[in-house]
């Protein structure tokens, strides 16, 4: 999953897309994930972080992931 | 641009800064704080209510003109007279209704000293209504189909060809988006009422509605394009609020647009951005927008650059501006005196 290279985000979990004009607010979680997306982390590095820091189910998180993956192809901000 | 020892004088057009606003009052803080000082605004207004007339930080003095149905020879009688008292150097009109006119007198203007920097006759019926969808198919622009109608039962012809929801256009203002045959014909009726024929018959295209205010040079070059998408939108359609965009496509298709037309002034194209991605042009303003202050606040600041290139200095095109930059419009009630409201309704100057 990668983050179109335009996007903006911010620690506060501001989303916005400067070719959209677009803008979001992301919860705590997505916050964090947004971040280390736009680090250039991989799908898996993330994964296996949220797993060691937080008290959830591999398969929790993936059905969480996806839904979360499918909320940002919506919003149109990942490469195609 | 030289120094001026003298004020500039800069005559604007547009000074009815209401719900559905004019582009004056946006124009004439742009030129204040791009333009040297000391700067003189002439306000031309048509009406004694347009509340530019009364602000008298934004505008020094106003003069009501002749309305455009009066012709170009009232017109030009009371552009002299205004113009012996106040030597204007620069006329910028704001209208669409009254651009014809001042193209028609800029060569007159221009021995009287007046410089103006307005669109050839040509460009303006390239991008007129009625040529739109032509214009499109000319220089592969994507523009919705219509068709151009004089009855009322060609209406049937254009359900057929386009199917429900029909986007039924006046031919200057206007347009009534029409889900059943019996809408689309009573809003042919009273477009036509309104202003007359022929009626535009659009196809319905959904998406987001981004504007972009563009400034070409007459020569195929765009000086400015800022791109911005409407966040809020009034019921008569227009931004109350908006966003400026990065997105390189909407800075192609104004290019594109510039260079085909070689468009010498400023303009707004109306775009409709389909969800997969095509920029669809609606419309095409033959002037500067309502919403122009934000071009300046992004750091482009158009009508301050088109003032220079009417007197005849080179402006190089811009190229960067800010993204993300948001103008949020508001209403504010303006406190006046009746001697001010006797003084332009009865001397048709303040």
């Amino acid at each position: 999953m990668l983050l179109k290279k335009n996007i903006a985000t911010s620690e506060t979990g501001f989303i916005f897309n400067p070719s959209t004009g677009d803008s979001y607010s992301a919860n705590p979680i997505a916050t964090e994930i947004m971040g280390l997306l736009k680090e250039g982390k991989s799908t898996s590095a993330i994964k296996t972080q949220i797993l060691e820091r937080y008290d959830v189910t591999t398969a929790q998180l993936e059905k969480d992931w996806d839904d979360f993956a499918n909320q940002l192809k919506y919003a149109n901000i990942l490469e195609q | 641009m030289s120094e001026h020892k003298q004020p500039l004088t800069v005559a604007v057009t547009g000074l009815n800064a209401i719900d559905s606003p004019g582009p004056g009052i946006a124009v004439i803080r742009a030129l204040r704080d791009g333009l040297p000082k000391p700067l003189r605004i002439i306000g031309l207004s048509y009406e004694t209510l347009e509340p530019g007339i009364y602000m008298h930080d934004v505008v020094d003095k106003t003069y009501q003109i002749t309305y455009p149905a009066a012709g170009t020879e009232a017109l030009l009688n009371r552009i002299k007279y205004i113009h012996d008292k106040e030597k204007i150097d620069i006329l910028i009109p704001n209208f669409d209704a009254e651009l014809y006119n001042f193209m028609k007198l800029a060569p007159t203007l221009k021995s009287m000293g007046i410089a103006t920097f307005l669109p050839t006759f040509e460009q303006l019926d390239a991008r007129d209504k009625v040529n739109l969808y032509q214009f499109g198919l000319k220089y592969g622009l994507s523009v919705p189909a219509d068709k151009i109608i004089y009855s009322v039962d060609e209406l049937y012809t254009c359900a057929e060809l386009f199917s429900y929801p029909l986007v039924v256009k006046g031919k200057y203002y206007d347009a009534v988006i029409a889900y059943t045959m019996e809408q689309a014909q009573k809003a042919f009726y009273k477009l036509t009422a309104k202003w007359g024929y022929p009626i535009i018959v659009q196809q319905f295209i959904t998406g987001n509605e981004i504007n972009i205010a563009v400034l070409g040079d007459g020569k195929g070059n765009a000086t400015s394009i800022i791109p911005m998408k409407k966040l809020y939108i009034t019921d008569k359609g227009k931004a109350w609020a908006g966003i400026t965009l990065e997105d390189d496509t909407l800075i192609a298709l104004a290019k594109k647009f510039v260079q085909a037309t070689n468009w010498k002034g400023g303009c707004e194209l109306e775009i409709m951005r389909t969800n997969e991605g095509v920029p669809y042009i609606m419309e095409i303003n033959p002037r500067f927008p309502a919403w122009i202050y934000l071009t300046a606040a992004a750091g482009q600041n158009q009508p301050a650059s088109l003032a220079k290139m009417a007197l005849g200095d080179d402006v190089h095109p811009f190229t960067d501006y800010e993204v993300g930059k948001i103008f949020i419009r508001y209403s504010w009630d303006h406190i006046t005196d009746v001697k001010e409201f006797q003084q332009i309704s009865g001397f048709g100057e303040l």
